[in-house]
């Protein structure tokens, strides 16, 4: 391979569309998407029901063969080469995965046969995954008698087996109680460490925020922003900090709406209210140069934007509404 | 070859699951059984009619039972795919880079694997109603319910990865299985029938089957049908597999 391609992104689309036929017309489910996702980066895909998450998802997996655009994973075009797509993906569907009547530990050997590991090396992989997603007890069960987050455990597990090169996930901790989620969420921060390519969709803009390097809005089969979730919320307002000022608003107003960092200073009710680009960096200068004047704030409160702040500016709805 | 060591999991781990529940394999062979016990005994009367093939009664009805069983043991895997497909495993192993050929052929050897071993329980249970044996014959016949069993499955998976659901695949295949059945001579010899059936029934493959079968169960070796048969499922086979090969490819769109 040529030095460029190691510069060329993990997964690339162009002008990616779906559009389903039914019997009420048809649906554009994806609408032009052009996405590129760096290796190594847990990337994230947020949006409402319906938005085209899990249509993006299947055609980048090879299941689903795009109306128009082009759609590149690990190097390869998914249209004229799947089965290389293939050999260096693991994906995850929104449901299912695993049968009923098959024992977890089944399932996770059989996949990694599939994939070429011999039988000794799949059962000691199948040990691995079980461990680490909590599923050694269940192991030598069939999957009909696992609860609904053990199910989606063994179904994420056996996405993973082959320490796939990328690794697709949709809605990975759905139906998930929070510490199984909490748990997951180290798992897939670990892959960052062995380079694996994440991409993910959730609902959840916690999550989308706690774990992803980079994320994309889509809202209707189209992408309204894209970037860190830092740099979205940023983009929106920046941060807003309010301080307990003891009767000294003027000054503190005066003082510090000269300060290259503030973007805006206001007095309102007893309380400042600064407007900054980054709230974590000015709580100390302001502390400092508070400080310095014997100004001694009482409270200080640093709000930072939300990403529902980042989808209610975008599309004008919030996603907490959509998505119930 | 990946082909084969692909075909090899998957026939190892559907068998498992077959066996893991096996009471469909119990009452697959439940039936022909009764068949056996309460309808065989009705033919020993018949079998003295003209224009009733040679053989005794029975060495004329157990090829037809075997024939049966065999159609039903393959007819109806479409229903087995539908459950997993709607558990998600076949979208799973569609992301694989196994061999789509190797979903299909795994599948329906686990089929024919369980399809003979009813065909072994029954000719067992048979010779002291006086079936006879002769055991070139019945090896050779066993292959040919081998290749029934190889060219229906992939016909009863191809419906299914069509139609996709339990509801939408009885029918179709109901509507499949009994003229094939009736048309094949299984009960009664097609030599009883009048001219136009048998004109009609030429053109079922099982009809061929069953002649070639019987022919082998009467160690009647030089019978043209035994050729016939062998003939009519090997080319039908390699039609459906191809045809079921295709299909699993294709659903992966
Ligand atoms: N096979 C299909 N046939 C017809 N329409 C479809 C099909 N799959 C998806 N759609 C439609 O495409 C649109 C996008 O669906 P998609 O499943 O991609 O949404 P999503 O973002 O994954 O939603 P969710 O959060 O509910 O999983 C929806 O309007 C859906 O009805
Ligand atoms: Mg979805």
């Amino acid at each position: 391979m040529s030095a460029q391609s190691n510069t060329q992104p993990t997964i690339e689309t162009v002008g990616l569309r779906r559009t389903f036929k039914g019997r009420g017309g048809a649906v554009e489910a994806v609408a032009g998407v052009d996405l590129r996702v760096n290796a190594g980066d847990i990337f994230g895909f947020l949006g409402p029901n319906g938005a085209g998450k899990t249509t993006t998802l299947r055609i980048l997996a090879t299941l689903l063969p795009p109306t128009a655009g082009t759609a590149s994973v690990a190097g390869f075009d998914v249209a004229r080469h799947p089965r290389q797509v293939r050999e260096r993906i693991g994906y995850v569907a929104q449901s299912g995965g695993s049968y009923r009547e098959a024992t977890g530990r089944e399932e996770l050997i059989i996949q990694g046969r599939l994939f070429g590991m011999s039988k000794a090396e799949a059962g000691r992989r199948a040990v691995e995954i079980l461990a680490a997603l909590d599923l050694t007890e269940a192991a030598d069960r069939t999957c009909k008698t696992y609860s609904g987050g053990m199910r989606r455990r063994l179904n994420i597990g056996i996405g993973m087996v082959h320490r796939p090169a990328v690794l697709f996930l949709d809605e990975p901790t759905t139906g998930l109680d929070p510490q199984a989620r909490a748990r997951l969420w180290e798992e897939i921060r670990k892959l960052r460490e062995t380079g694996t390519t994440v991409f993910l969709t959730t609902h959840y803009l916690e999550e989308a925020d706690a774990l992803c390097d980079c994320l994309a809005i889509i809202d209707h089969g189209r992408i309204v922003a894209e970037g860190s979730p830092d740099d979205l919320k940023r983009e929106i307002s920046g941060d807003v900090l309010t301080i307990g000022v003891n009767g000294n608003g003027d000054q503190v107003v005066k003082l510090l709406s000269g300060q290259p960092f503030v973007r805006e200073a206001e007095l309102d009710d007893g309380l400042v209210r600064l407007y900054v680009d980054r709230g974590e960096e000015a709580v100390p200068q302001v502390l400092r140069l508070l400080d310095a004047k014997g100004l001694a704030p009482s409270t200080m409160d640093l709000h930072r934007p939300s990403l529902d702040d980042v989808f209610l500016k975008k599309t004008g709805r919030s996603l907490r509404e959509s998505a119930a | 070859m990946r082909i084969f060591r692909d075909t090899w999991l998957i026939f190892e781990r559907s068998l498992t699951l077959s066996l893991r529940n096996p009471v469909w394999v119990i009452l697959g062979v439940m039936q022909p059984i009764l068949y056996l016990f309460l309808f065989g005994p009705l033919l020993n009367n018949i079998a003295k009619m003209p224009g009733f093939p040679p053989g005794g009664a029975f060495n004329v009805f157990v090829p037809g039972i075997l024939v049966m069983t065999a159609l039903f043991g393959s007819a109806f895997v479409g229903f087995g795919l539908c459950d997993e497909m709607r558990e998600g495993v076949v979208e799973r192993m569609t992301v694989t880079p196994m061999s789509r050929v190797a979903m299909l052929v795994g599948r329906s050897l686990r089929d024919v694997v369980l399809l003979l071993a009813q065909g072994l329980i029954l000719v067992g249970l048979a010779i002291p109603f006086g079936l006879e044996i002769n055991v070139g014959g019945v090896a050779v016949a066993f292959a040919l319910l081998a290749l029934i069993g190889l060219m229906m499955s992939p016909v009863s998976y191809t419906l299914a990865l069509v139609l996709k659901s339990e509801d939408s695949l009885a029918p179709v295949v109901n509507g499949l299985t009994l003229p094939l059945l009736l048309l094949s001579g299984v009960m009664l010899p097609m030599s009883l029938a009048p001219d136009w059936l048998q004109t009609v029934a030429k053109f079922n493959p099982l009809y061929h089957a069953v002649a070639a079968i019987r022919a082998l169960f009467n160690a009647s070796f030089a019978d043209q049908e035994i050729l016939v048969g062998v003939a009519v499922l090997v080319v039908l086979t390699i039609v459906t597999i191809t045809m079921g090969a295709r299909s699993f490819a294709r659903a992966s769109a």
